[in-house]
């Protein structure tokens, strides 16, 4: 009980003093964080909405494999990138192993199929109202997605925020893939495993509680960001 | 919303009467779902002048017809011919649609009309006296920056009316629009099409309403169980119609 105690004490002191060795590593979580969601946002928003809005011969199929996709186990994730990276590997030669670049590839990878199932759903449902509107003003599946994306962006956050939950609470894949090297690739949740297995609680207390109190402000302000769309009627 | 306000939206020549679309003639037309036939043997010619209506009961292939001719299905058997040559490319620009339920875009008015007018390829720098004119048009100036989907259903309605005519077309066909309209709101969107249509636009309107056809139709398309039962001028359809489906009808006796 003792020890319970302390550690929170000490995570509270570190939190609230701006301990330079837990602002750098929570800095670096999200930089990784957020490029690796913005990377997979960035391929997962277009193929959702084609998948949506396009059919073809072997959609449903392809439709399933991205929600299977969606359970990926990460430290799989995390031995494919290595494979990948690593100095016999195809992508050897990038010398990007046990680096924050190594880690966005693993989570984008990780994420990627949660953003393009979760907006092919959401594109999907917009799309059946739209549809015979968009054709009849003679467009074509392009330009229809393009609309579909832009009219559902509200509801895209919830997969862009899906995809963030996934990724900063990651910890199988980037620790394969990064090597928690203290001031390179240590990031809360490598920090946490590894703090916790030296004894060091009051470190990993304390970024648990700033990891909890991330998660807590951007779904916050993507509820807040969709409470409003829905005011407006954008929604 | 006057015709000097429609004229300012710089109807092409085209819809002014040129008629490179129509007429258009549905031969021997049939659409068929799991084996039923819903359309069958529909044979019509639409000339580009007058104002047509769509009669019938409920299920008589009324919005399938308008849905055929936008091209949003296409026939299972029959053809259709525009201006005798098959169907330009580019008609998904002379023609256009409003259904019966206006689908309106997460945005506001103006910006419902700025999509429709990029879509149609109206340049970004002609587009804000387009938008201008459109919802002059409509009776929507002060509501511009209001999102589209809060409007009232008759100003709904009159949006995607001017979001039609916003393609500059040849055809505009209207799938029902005043149905679940008030009476005010009803007379606005008439208003609307007889301006339209007095500026050459070939207006193909279905609706159940007999009142509001006698109003709009030069002449009657009476449609029964998916076939033709009977086009004429408006003022011999409503005076003496020729099949008996028209009369039971016109008599209130015709329900399906």
């Amino acid at each position: 009980m003792h020890d319970f105690g302390a550690a929170f004490g000490e995570a509270f002191r570190l939190v609230l003093t701006a301990d330079p060795a837990l602002v750098e590593i929570v800095l670096l979580s999200l930089r990784v964080t957020l490029t690796a969601v913005a990377s997979a946002c960035l391929v997962g928003l277009p193929l959702g909405a084609f998948l949506a809005v396009v059919r073809f011969p072997g959609r449903m199929a392809v439709v399933v494999v991205l929600n299977a996709l969606m359970g990926l186990p990460p430290v799989v994730v995390g031995l494919l990138v290595y494979l990948l990276l690593s100095s016999s590997g195809p992508l050897g030669v990038l010398g990007l192993l046990y680096t924050p670049t190594a880690m966005i590839i693993a989570q984008a990878v990780l994420v990627t199929p949660i953003v393009a199932a979760l907006s092919r759903q959401a594109i999907e449902d917009l799309h059946r109202e739209y549809d015979e509107q968009l054709r009849a003003m003679g467009m074509g599946p392009f330009a229809q997605a393009l609309t579909l994306l832009w009219d559902g962006r509200y509801s895209l956050l919830t997969a862009a925020l899906a995809g963030f939950g996934r990724a900063i609470a990651e910890v199988g894949a980037v620790i394969i893939v990064g090597g928690n090297i203290n001031h390179v690739t240590r990031v809360m949740t490598t920090t946490i495993a590894l703090e916790t297995s030296k004894g060091n609680l009051g470190l990993a207390v304390g970024l648990g509680v700033v990891l909890i109190l991330i998660s807590v402000m951007v779904t916050g302000a993507v509820m807040a960001l969709r409470g409003t769309a829905v005011r407006l009627a954008h929604v | 919303m006057s015709e000097a306000a429609l004229a300012t939206v710089s109807l092409p020549e085209a819809a002014a009467g040129a008629g490179r679309l129509l007429p258009v003639r549905l031969e021997d037309v049939g659409y068929a779902v799991a084996g039923k036939r819903l359309i069958d043997g529909l044979t019509l010619e639409l000339d580009a002048v007058c104002r047509t209506v769509v009669l019938g009961p409920n299920g008589a292939g009324k919005s399938l017809t308008l849905r055929l001719l936008q091209g949003l299905i296409a026939p299972t058997s029959g053809r259709i011919r525009w201006a005798g040559t098959g169907r330009p490319r580019a008609a998904g620009l002379a023609v256009a649609t409003v259904f019966q339920r206006p689908v309106l875009l997460r945005r506001s008015v103006a910006a419902n009309l700025n999509h429709a007018l990029r879509v149609y390829g109206v340049p970004s720098r002609l587009r804000p006296g387009r938008i201008d004119a459109l919802l002059g048009l409509a009776g929507l100036s002060h509501l511009r920056r209001r999102a589209a989907r809060v409007l009232s259903g008759g100003e709904q309605q009159r949006l995607a009316v001017v979001r039609a005519i916003a393609a500059e077309p040849e055809l505009l066909l209207l799938d029902e629009p005043t149905s679940s309209l008030d009476p005010h709101s009803t007379a606005a969107i008439e208003e609307l099409i007889l301006t339209a249509a007095r500026q050459g636009v070939k207006v193909v309107l279905v609706t159940h309403d007999v009142a509001q056809a006698r109003r709009i139709a030069d002449d009657v398309v009476f449609l029964h169980r998916g076939r033709v039962a009977e086009h004429a001028p408006a003022d011999r359809f409503f005076a003496a119609p020729s099949s008996a489906a028209a009369r039971a009808y016109l008599d209130g006796k015709l329900c399906i």
